[in-house]
């Protein structure tokens, strides 16, 4: 009876310890391909990025598998071209230019949508966010009619001018700004603008002393993104460029329909290179990481 | 300082008064507290004060200012905010400083005036801590050092102490009532916790549904409550609903005959209250009370240093009795006969029978 007993309960305790294993087991399994996927998706997204870095590097001028040797001599190529590098002084101002406006308009805009209740406020909200869902080429083709026919009937010279560029770009700026922008002002304390006020500061003043510094991570995230989306955006720019008058992605696939030379591919790095180092030294003032 | 003086107040949204009619007077230097449950018209009115909301109706005096429509930012008047509000991009002596500068005093005075205040509060070696490096006690002090470095005219407290654990809540507390005493601030609380108010008050205002109650002293509040609501609302009371009969004795539905206090002034059907620890219970019969009777004791309460016991004293009703709970004294157990008894003037009638639901 006694054994019996102390059998049963050896029997009972080699099943827990069984059961044990095989909890540990399904832990370490589930770490497994937690990181397993998370490393796959993470390798999906920088493959581009260091095959095109590899690339840049590579010595002969039809890209090939092994390098036949490395050099820098496509970067050394790069200021001798004229039109990547008009190209991209005129992507520059562009991009600054309309990231520039586009906080100009959003900030306030954002202001007033996340403030205020107001007839077609909701209307106002989907119509500042509509460029982010129309297609780029849908977007150029209206504008490019737009300005023609703008230029037909007023005289102005609009089409394929800065002015024209810059309208098109602010287009598709805006709604990275009010995104951004609203989404910081609903984490905004408002008792603090009312703390503000109760001890002497006008509106102006409280915005710009309370309201301002706390969505700064907001505006900045918002400037990054605007002037990102700006300088790399093709399709749209497509339309709305003149005559000797090229963004930098314009100057590149023009590039591309006569050679396939790595010297693009040392364009793309530098460009890469330039957008993290903002992004970067961003983020050593202004945590983006808070917003986004 | 000065005195407050709200005129015929109220603030309504659509048909709905949030303040109805409120006319009240703070006196120079004086505590006083908005006391109510909450929708009861408090905060409504300690903003329109601050000038945060602006009245429908009625004037709002600040000494002889009227500031009924000025913007906040021109009303001299120091507001804690129940969530402190400090501003966390500024240090705790950028915070202090930030109602100087708005009043443009000159730089080389701001800093003594933000080192004074920050003693005054005891954390005078804290000036350059950002506010989420400080604890919520910390904050709280920071708060009111804020509110009052620019000298206001009246210092605003809403509901200052709500999130504070209760034991550093008892302190500061006192630390409040001395520093207002010391500087002699006109000082409006909204708070909905009674026991704060009435440590804390120099006087009380009750409030409900957006209007006021009843103003007065602790003792006032307590021990002559004007209505049926504030006899329930500042300490707890037994309510039993009949009518007065002739003679000034109370006659409750279940048939039982009370002499009451103010009898005489209320006719009709009506409400009397009880105070639970101005019942006397004993296993004997009572003598030199007003009113004595014998019921069952069907509850009883432990509450460590009171025992709260629910005796029958009619089919139909319930008084409850609060005492001491200390081994010399008679303590019922359920079930036992017991004799209640009191005094005509532990009881308040109400005209109109309200239900007796607090049994």
């Amino acid at each position: 009876m006694k054994q019996a007993a102390s059998q049963q309960a050896g029997i009972k305790q080699s099943g827990a310890v069984r059961r044990q294993g095989y909890r540990f087991d399904r832990r370490r399994l589930g770490r497994w391909l937690l990181n397993g996927t998370a490393g796959l998706t993470l390798l999906y997204i920088l493959t581009p990025l260091i095959f095109v870095t590899w690339l840049s590097f590579f010595r002969q001028e039809i890209p090939s598998f092994p390098p036949e040797g490395y050099s820098l001599k496509w970067y050394a190529a790069i200021p001798g071209n004229e039109r990547f590098v008009s190209g991209f002084i005129l992507s520059l101002q562009l991009g600054l230019i309309s990231t520039a406006i586009g906080l100009g308009v959003g900030v306030p805009a954002a202001l007033c949508l996340s403030r205020y209740r107001f007839p077609g406020r909701e209307a106002i909200n989907s119509l500042l966010l509509m460029p982010l869902m129309v297609p780029g080429i849908v977007l150029g083709i209206a504008l490019y009619v737009f300005h023609v026919e703008t230029e037909i009937n007023t005289g102005l010279p609009i089409l394929g001018s800065l002015l024209g560029l810059v309208t098109g770009h602010v287009l598709i700026v805006i709604p990275w700004t009010v995104r951004l922008v609203t989404a910081s002002l609903a984490g905004f304390n408002r008792t603090l603008e009312e703390a503000a006020q109760n001890l002497g500061a006008n509106r102006w003043t409280t915005f710009r002393r309370i309201t301002l510094p706390g969505i700064l991570p907001g505006i900045v995230a918002a400037a990054m993104f605007s002037f990102v989306s700006s300088f790399g955006n093709l399709e749209l720019s497509l339309f709305l460029v003149g005559p000797g008058r090229t963004t930098l992605p314009i100057a590149i696939l023009q590039y591309l329909e006569w050679k396939i030379d790595p010297t693009i591919a040392a364009v793309s790095v530098v460009q890469i290179a330039l957008i993290a180092a903002a992004m970067l030294i961003t983020d050593r003032y202004v945590k983006i990481a808070r917003v986004v | 300082m000065a005195e407050v003086r709200l005129d015929g107040v109220s603030k309504r949204y659509g048909d709905f008064f949030a303040v109805r009619e409120v006319t009240l007077t703070v006196h120079e230097g004086e505590f006083l507290v908005l006391l109510g449950p909450s929708g009861c018209g408090k905060t409504t009115t300690l903003r329109m004060i601050a000038g945060f909301v602006e009245p429908t109706l009625g004037t709002i005096f600040l000494g002889d200012r009227d500031i009924t429509h000025l913007p906040p930012w021109q009303r001299n008047a120091g507001l804690v905010f129940q969530n402190y509000a400090l501003f966390p991009h500024l240090t705790v002596a950028q915070n202090l400083a930030f109602g100087l500068e708005m009043r443009k005093v000159a730089k080389a005075d701001i800093a003594p005036k933000v080192e004074e205040a920050l003693r005054l509060v005891r954390l005078g070696h804290l000036g350059e801590r950002l506010p989420r490096q400080l604890s919520g006690g910390q904050q709280q002090r920071v708060a009111l050092a804020r509110a009052l470095v620019f000298r206001p005219d009246v210092l605003l407290l809403d509901e200052p102490l709500s999130n504070l654990d209760a034991k550093l809540r008892h302190e500061v507390r006192i630390e409040i009532r001395e520093l207002q005493k010391k500087l002699g601030l006109t000082t409006v609380m909204v708070t909905h916790d009674q026991e704060e108010a009435l440590t804390m008050a120099d006087r009380l205002v009750v409030m409900n549904e957006g209007e006021v109650r009843q103003a007065g002293s602790q003792r006032d509040l307590y021990e002559r409550p004007a209505d049926r609501f504030v006899a329930g609302f500042v300490g707890r009371s037994t309510f039993l609903s009949g009518e007065m009969a002739s003679g000034g004795r109370f006659v409750s539905k279940g048939g039982l005959a009370i002499a009451c206090n103010a009898a005489g002034t209320v006719t009709g059907p009506a409400t009397m209250a009880l105070r639970p620890e101005r019942v006397h219970v004993a296993p004997k019969p009572l003598a030199g009370l007003d009113n004595t009777m014998v019921g069952e004791v069907e509850f009883v309460s432990y509450l460590g240093a009171m025992l709260d016991v629910h005796v029958r004293v009619s089919p139909s009703e319930r008084i409850v009795a609060q005492m001491p709970n200390r081994p010399d004294i008679f303590a019922p157990n359920v079930g036992d006969r017991v004799h209640v008894g009191w005094t005509a003037d532990a009881t308040s009638v109400f005209a109109g029978s309200g239900a007796a639901e607090e049994n």
